[in-house]
């Protein structure tokens, strides 16, 4: 076929084209995430016993928000990594923020802890559990997430995947929040990002698998 | 930034279904990535063209990942880029892979490996996709047909033919990619 004919033949399909599909996609893809993450956690873990007396505490909320402001910067993120030749901006800079806050509270914490209480405070009493369960959580999100890549562009694969992945931890991570009965910065710290870290790893080795186009 | 301001307005008309103006973009286009493409292909003149159909293909596919206020050049750069590298990427496998280790055997090495380089054919890719795809794409390149006409001519609805071209475009721009 010759490029003349190409092009006439990719003119005769320029139907009109929705703005933000890419949006819609990945509004989509959060959605789906947290519902299965939601049905994922009803299934194997529950809700904790305790949640309602623990919704009168800072910490919960502030373990929501740590999730919640990651998936919004995340999203951010991705919006430009599914797209050719734009650039990241700050969208890579606002991903630190929330890491360097709940990581400055846990070094206040644990400076002002006596010292035999220290390693208490950073293992709590599910850090073998912990990592993986957000893991688990998150495979939803990471499928319904590398699915909404796939109708996009991104030309690094392996960072949009680490993106998608990095996105579905932070999902699995707020619905695991209302299981997990860990109050200490320290702990949230060190495993809750190392639970968002499986999925985000999981998604840079699939990310030039699936995601080529 | 002639240039930039030039493609942009017609792309920007092409997103909305302005077909002359997507044409005269993706005529304009393909004479820039053939540039840029010889330049970076220099071992290869054979696969420029491949090269530039493909990428041509990529941007239609693509197209809704452009955003009115993104450079059209920087996008339009970053995808031909991508496909550049992926083709280096396969192509150096495959002929790493079909290297031969002794330098005898690279002596006589006869015109059949030439052929496996020969230019791919879009057109016979187009043979391989079913009937509602293919014949739509067939009329509307080949015979240079409106899709009004073609859905005269093939029997199928206006929609029917619009689907058709829409999905073959996408499913050939797969099988470009199983290839490599």
């Amino acid at each position: 076929m010759k490029t003349d004919e190409l092009i006439h033949l990719l003119a005769a399909d320029a139907t009109p084209v929705a703005r933000h599909r890419i949006e819609q996609r990945f509004a989509l893809a959060t959605l789906a995430g947290l519902v299965g993450a939601g049905m994922a956690l009803m299934a194997w873990f529950g809700l904790r016993p305790d949640l309602a007396q623990a919704a009168a505490l800072p910490m919960f909320w502030g373990k929501l928000a740590f999730a919640a402001s990651l998936a919004v910067a995340g999203l951010a993120l991705l919006r430009r990594m599914a797209r050719p030749g734009a650039t990241l901006g700050l969208a890579a800079w606002w991903l630190a923020v929330p890491p360097l806050v709940v990581w400055a509270m846990a070094a206040v914490t644990l400076w002002q802890a006596a010292p035999a209480e220290r390693l208490p405070l950073l293992l709590g009493s599910t850090w073998r559990t912990c990592p993986f369960n957000i893991a688990a959580l998150s495979a939803p999100a990471l499928a319904a997430c590398l699915w909404a890549l796939k109708g996009a562009a991104p030309t690094r694969l392996a960072w949009a995947g680490a993106g998608a992945g990095l996105l579905a931890g932070t999902l699995g991570t707020l619905v695991y929040a209302l299981h997990c009965p860990e109050m200490a910065a320290p702990f949230l710290a060190l495993w809750y990002l190392a639970g968002m870290a499986i999925p985000t790893t999981l998604g840079a080795v699939l990310g030039p698998r699936l995601l080529r186009w | 930034m002639e240039i930039e301001d030039r493609l942009r307005a017609l792309l920007l008309q092409g997103l909305d279904a302005d077909a002359a103006a997507y044409q005269r973009f993706l005529k304009e286009l393909s004479a820039h990535l053939r540039a840029f493409l010889r330049r970076r292909l220099a071992q290869w003149p054979d696969a420029v063209e491949d090269l530039v159909q493909e990428t041509l293909l990529a941007v239609h596919n693509q197209r809704h990942t452009y955003r009115p206020e993104m450079p059209v050049t920087a996008w339009v750069h970053a995808i031909a880029r991508y496909k550049l590298v992926d083709w280096l990427r396969s192509h150096a496998v495959k002929e790493a892979r079909n290297d031969p280790l002794d330098d005898a055997h690279e002596l006589f090495s006869s015109s059949d490996a030439e052929a496996a380089e020969a230019r791919r054919d879009l057109g016979q890719l187009l043979q391989t996709l079913p009937d509602r795809q293919r014949l739509p794409i067939v009329h509307v390149k080949l015979h240079g047909l409106s899709v009004v006409e073609t859905a005269q001519l093939t029997g199928l609805s206006e929609s029917a033919v619009k689907i058709g071209v829409h999905r073959g475009l996408k499913a050939l721009a797969a099988k470009i990619r199983g290839m490599a």
